[in-house]
């Protein structure tokens, strides 16, 4: 087959400072027509860049030293500007990561897909109006006739990226450039996104470039795979081969990185180091400094590539045949890494009671109206939440955003005041307590937050950070030597040279700030951490990082975790019991096993089949959800899973299910296994 | 004793003012990393240069502030002295000429006759209607047409001579200071300087020193002998109201801003903060302030002020002293008055940062509130609060001029750059047109608040320690761009899904 699009040899710079950075470095790939190649990376490896290149949008530092980019035989790279404008959004489309930031907010999306149609088609005012529709109906907005005329924060976010892909779509484009398409969204949501691509792709036989991060999403969604490293493809091959055997140690590294559950009790592996600068000329292989099976010759040569197999191709030294290798290439990768020493796990002493207790506990926010702010009406974010934690344990809640789990971890830690609901810590009712009686137990729960960079403040030194929280909770004798001495320990304790305490937060990367943030908690030796999503903003490789922190924390400190996420993965890897959570409620809890292999409830089930599987171990139906998250100001009647259940039956619209138990530990609010009982 | 020391208020204020940045400075010194961050305020070339030039401003407002009574030649018959009802200040003293030499209508600058015909009585008793001499511009010249433009080139090219000289003198001293301080030799330390390779750009500052006192020199070679910049109406040198308006600029700008930001800051953040009932309150507060036209509440104020002063005659014994209290009076009524911008756009800064979860982290230590306040927002509003005061600077300074303009600005017998603006406005209706007093002001002008502005950018620029790095790390460490770059993008995606 013909390829649609070739690049050939791209080179980009970008010139922001005295040296060039060599963004994208020699990078060739080719898409048939209808087939979908994923270029799969870490952050800053050059994935965006390449997409801009293609595009030729680069920001005005960037510049295309060298290649072409042909589609269908047209070279884009020599055509003159005002020829480019005719091939954007004509020939080649993006679809990029934040739908919400790329619709244009004061207008309709309409008028926002009418823009692409004037440009590239001749079409009268009414022929324009139909084709909307038409879109709009394409990719699945349900009353598109009426909907065409809202503004973008009418839409849901699910929606406006299928606005957005509406809008892609609307001159017919033969390459769709998806710059991590899903990564803002929910998995039932990601879900339903990747099908409608899918299935367009299918129906146009459209070329799609997916770039993303995400190891599932390509095994979902892709033909070809390209692994990209340092502004270069070091690995590239069909899926098949690709998730049956990763051939760079650097894709290696990258599955052994992904949490799991046959993971569960030891450490996960973690590629060292970061990303090379890429101002520098390589004289050697790129992942030399940070690749496991490094031989001298990585250093010297760059490698160059070398064919595995049929269509699987690989830029490493260790499959060039005319190299004598002492190591053999097909051994698997060692899965631990340093800190994986199995040590006996201190047993946290065990008390009858538990260390949280939460029981019935509602958030409510008012919502105000009119000009004497009478309240009309409330946002139920929590409501009625009841779950406990033991000392040394991890309780996991899932759910999709918008459903109230970051409200629950604020309001336990009297962040948020609740609005009824006891929460219980080791037999005191926190929110009974006035401001200087909670000020004395602060020190024993604490808070990690998901964005490591608004979690900490720019304008004050690592030391400071961590010694705040020491001092206005005086947990140590105040002594300046001895505070000096507990900043150190804690640097070390989470893998930080003591040094860095000097600095100031946005010097480290993500990961690390993640660490300072983990420190500054630990600082005043809490019992109890919530977890806000703390590795949902980092890599594959820094998350491996980071849980594996915390799990050595919980051996050796004893700490139990509320892990508050909703990448099912981590949460298989990690936690003793999970809490299903959906518009406010929990729906289904029990232990990790419990629930991950019999899901009981519609809803859970829905959410754990639509996270995309890099194996696909079990032939299941993936259950597809209908529609969005309702919202919480007005939650539907009756089951608040009913709208989208698809085994909704008539009673669900009148009355909230009560809780179901399977075993002592497993129950479920669904009316499916309340009539099976009564039967 | 020759003289009488007065203090007036505004002085008293500006000494307390000066007291305060010198033990802040000396507060910095002792603690190595604030040093190290304003150090790098000496590292910009463009902030130096600029603080050459205020410096200089400055220099000229302090010495106008340190005010005194000479005493009169004649005694009492008891041996009291008399002191003069005048008060004169440093800057008085050191241009006498500029003061005394006063012409009897508007003359165009370096001018040698009047820029209005009159009628001149001859010596032989004859009237004519012609362009009379001035008293003093160019009045030693015997033939003014042919001696004019020789005599100025000259003078000003022996006092650029001079200017150069002490130049030189500077030069060398620097030079001297510096090789012996970096235990350098003197020709090192020169090429350095010139290489421009030192830390602190002296490169720059040289180059601004150098045009300075180039000017300064021929200038003040010129003014015993000519009206450099001209005269006004009433024949008054315009670099002589020039250089008084200076002060009151200063002032106007300084303690306005001084007697604002404890309102706008205070008010702002715990509005942004708080929220509640405590938002509510200060919002109607600045709302309500704000909807009244604030220039009729300056001048209900300011004519209470002027009635006030003129039923209480005992307790000025100087004209100066009314003048003085009237400026005060004024900066506090603006002050007043003008913090609701600021203090609105503190709000909304600290309801966005009580939101980030660095605070929140915070709340979750138990911090208290003040701490909150002034640790973690207060350090991360200072850039704007940094942007919008020297903003403000110059739209006081031509607030000034408008009040001046309504009647209610400050006392008559100050001079300003309002009153300076507000007396040039008429002329400009002039045929032919007198400019000059209006472009001095606003060359003037022009250099305070740009010198102003670049300053503060090299601050602010200086102290946020993201910025800050960045520029560091492009001189040091080459090799770790492509990490900052990334992280820079990071932030900024950061930033602007936080800013949603």
């Amino acid at each position: 087959m013909n390829a649609l699009v070739e690049i050939n040899q791209l080179r980009t710079v970008l010139h922001t400072g005295a040296e060039p950075i060599r963004a994208v470095d020699g990078l060739s790939l080719k898409i048939n027509p209808g087939e979908t190649f994923a270029l799969l990376g870490e952050s800053g490896c050059g994935k965006s860049m390449t997409a801009l290149s293609i595009m030729r949008l680069l920001p005005d530092a960037g510049e295309i030293v060298s290649g072409h980019v042909d589609i269908n035989g047209t070279d884009l790279l020599r055509l003159p500007e005002l020829a480019m404008r005719t091939i954007r959004g004509k020939r080649i489309s993006m679809i990029f990561q934040e739908p919400m930031l790329s619709l244009n907010p004061v207008m309709t999306i309409a008028e926002q897909i009418a823009e692409v149609l004037k440009q590239h088609l001749q079409l009268s005012d009414q022929a324009i109006q139909n084709r909307i529709v038409e879109l709009l109906e394409q990719v699945g907005i349900p009353d598109a006739e009426r909907r065409m005329h809202e503004y973008p924060f009418q839409f849901s976010g699910g929606m406006k990226q299928r606005a957005m892909i509406a809008m892609a779509l609307a001159g017919e484009p033969e390459l769709l450039i998806a710059d991590e398409p899903t990564t803002a969204l929910d998995v039932t949501i990601q879900a339903q996104v990747l099908d409608l691509l899918r299935q367009l792709q299918h129906r146009k036989q459209m070329a799609i470039l997916l770039i993303t991060h995400d190891l599932g999403v390509v095994a979902e969604m892709a033909q070809q795979v390209g692994v990209m490293y340092a502004g270069e493809i070091v690995e590239s091959a069909a899926r098949e081969d690709f998730f049956n055997q990763p051939r760079h140690p650097y894709s290696q590294q990258l599955f052994a990185s992904l949490p799991e559950k046959n993971k569960r009790n030891q450490a996960l592996a973690v590629i060292h180091g970061t990303v090379p600068s890429l101002a520098q000329t390589f004289t050697g292989c790129r992942f030399a400094n940070r690749c496991p099976k490094v031989m001298s010759l990585c250093h010297q040569t760059i490698p160059q590539w070398h064919l595995v197999k049929e269509n699987h191709q690989v830029r490493c030294h260790l499959y060039d045949d005319s190299i004598q290798r002492t190591a053999n290439a097909e051994t698997a990768i060692v899965t631990h890494s340093d800190n994986a020493e199995k040590e006996q796990k201190i047993l946290p002493n065990v008390t009858d009671s538990p260390l949280l207790q939460v029981t019935d506990l509602q958030v409510h926010f008012p919502i105000r109206k009119g000009l004497f702010k009478r309240t009309v009406g409330h946002v139920r974010a929590v409501d009625g939440v009841s779950l406990q934690i033991s000392a040394g344990k991890t309780l996991a809640l899932v759910g999709e955003s918008g459903c109230g789990k970051t409200t629950i971890g604020k309001s336990i830690l009297q962040l948020i005041p609740p609005t009824s609901g006891g929460v219980r810590f080791k037999n005191q009712e926190l929110t009974k307590l006035n401001r200087s009686q909670l000020h004395k137990i602060r020190a024993q729960f604490q808070i990690i937050f998901q964005d490591p960079y608004s979690s900490l403040n720019p304008r004050m030194r690592i030391r400071e950070i961590l010694q705040e929280g020491m001092n206005a909770l005086r947990v140590n004798d105040q002594s300046d030597t001895h505070l000096e001495q507990e900043t150190d320990a804690l640097l070390q304790r989470v893998g930080l040279p003591v040094e860095v305490k000097w600095r100031f937060p946005h010097e480290f990367s993500g990961g690390q700030r993640q660490r300072i943030a983990i420190a500054r908690a630990l600082a005043v030796n809490p019992e109890l951490l919530v977890c806000d999503e703390p590795t949902s903003a980092l890599d594959v490789s820094v998350q491996a990082q980071i849980l594996n922190l915390l799990k050595s924390l919980q051996d050796h400190l004893g700490i139990a975790f509320l892990f508050i996420t909703h990448n099912i993965a981590v949460v298989e890897y990690l936690a003793d019991e999970v809490a299903v959570m959906y518009l406010g409620r929990i729906v289904e809890r029990g232990l990790v096993d419990e629930i991950m292999e019999t899901p009981k409830h519609p809803y859970t089930q829905a959410l754990l089949s639509s996270v995309p599987r890099i194996k696909p171990e079990r032939e299941q139906h993936i259950i597809r959800l209908q529609g969005d998250l309702p919202s919480p100001a007005a939650p539907p009647s009756g089951c608040h899973f009913h709208p989208r259940c698809p085994k909704a039956m008539p009673i669900c619209r009148e009355s909230y299910p009560t809780s179901n138990a399977f075993s002592n530990t497993h129950t479920t609010h669904c009316f499916l296994y309340s009539q099976e009982s009564l039967s | 004793m020759f003289f009488d020391p007065v203090i007036l208020w505004t002085d008293a204020l500006i000494y307390l003012f000066v007291t305060m940045v010198l033990i802040g400075v000396g507060y910095v010194r002792r603690h190595p990393h604030l040093l190290a961050s304003w150090e790098r305020v000496g590292h910009s070339a463009s902030g130096m240069a600029s603080l050459t030039v205020l410096l200089f401003f400055l220099l000229i407002g302090l010495l106008d502030t340190v005010h005194f009574r000479p005493a009169l030649e004649q005694t009492h018959s008891n041996g009291e002295i008399n002191y003069s009802a005048d008060v004169l200040s440093v800057l008085d003293v050191l241009v006498t000429p500029l003061r005394l030499q006063v012409e009897k209508t508007y003359s165009a600058p370096l001018a040698t006759h009047l820029y209005a015909k009159e009628t001149i009585e001859l010596p032989d008793g004859q009237q004519t209607r012609s362009f009379a001499r001035l008293l003093y511009g160019g009045a030693h010249l015997k033939n003014p047409e042919t001696e004019h433009t020789a005599d100025i080139v000259t003078r000003a090219i022996r006092g650029a001579a001079y200017g150069l000289a002490i130049w030189c003198i500077f030069l060398v001293a620097l030079t001297t200071t510096l090789s012996y301080r970096n235990q350098l030799s003197f020709k090192q330390t020169f090429t350095r300087i010139w290489q421009r390779t030192t830390e602190i750009p002296w490169y720059a500052i040289l180059m601004t020193l150098l045009i300075l006192s180039l000017l300064v020199g021929s200038v003040s070679a010129l003014i015993g002998y000519y009206h450099v910049l001209g005269t006004d109406k009433v024949g008054q040198d315009v670099l002589y109201q020039s250089l008084k308006s200076i002060r009151v600029a200063l002032v106007i700008g300084t303690l306005t801003t001084l007697i604002m930001l404890p309102f706008a800051l205070l008010l702002g953040i715990m509005a942004g903060y708080f929220r509640g009932w405590i938002d509510d309150v200060i919002q109607y507060l600045y709302t309500t302030l704000n909807s009244i036209p604030s220039v009729l509440l300056i001048a209900a104020a300011v004519l209470m002020m002027q009635v006030y002063i003129e039923t209480h005659p005992e307790i000025f014994d100087t004209t100066a002293a009314r003048a003085d209290l009237r400026l005060l009076f004024l900066c506090i009524i603006l002050g007043i008055t003008s913090w609701t911008g600021l203090c609105r756009l503190l709000r909304g800064e600290a309801m966005k940062l009580r939101e980030l979860e660095y605070i929140q982290a915070a709340h979750a230590f138990g911090v208290s509130h003040w701490r909150i306040i002034t640790r973690h927002i207060l350090p991360n509003v200072m850039h704007l609060v940094l942007i919008a005061t020297v903003m403000d600077f110059s739209s006081l300074v031509l607030a000034e001029a408008v009040l001046s303009y309504v009647g209610v600005g400050v006392d008559p017998s100050m001079i300003s750059f309002g009153t300076m603006i507000n007396a040039a406005r008429l002329e400009m209706a002039r045929e032919p047109m007198v400019w000059w007093a209006l472009l001095s002001a606003f060359i003037f002008m022009l250099a305070l608040v740009l010198s102003a502005n670049l300053f503060a950018d090299a601050v602010q620029h200086a102290l946020d320690p993201r910025t800050r790095t960045l520029k560091q790390r492009h001189v040091k460490h080459r090799s770790e761009k492509n990490h900052l770059l990334a992280t820079s993008k990071i932030d900024n995606q950061a930033k602007s899904t936080n800013s949603l």
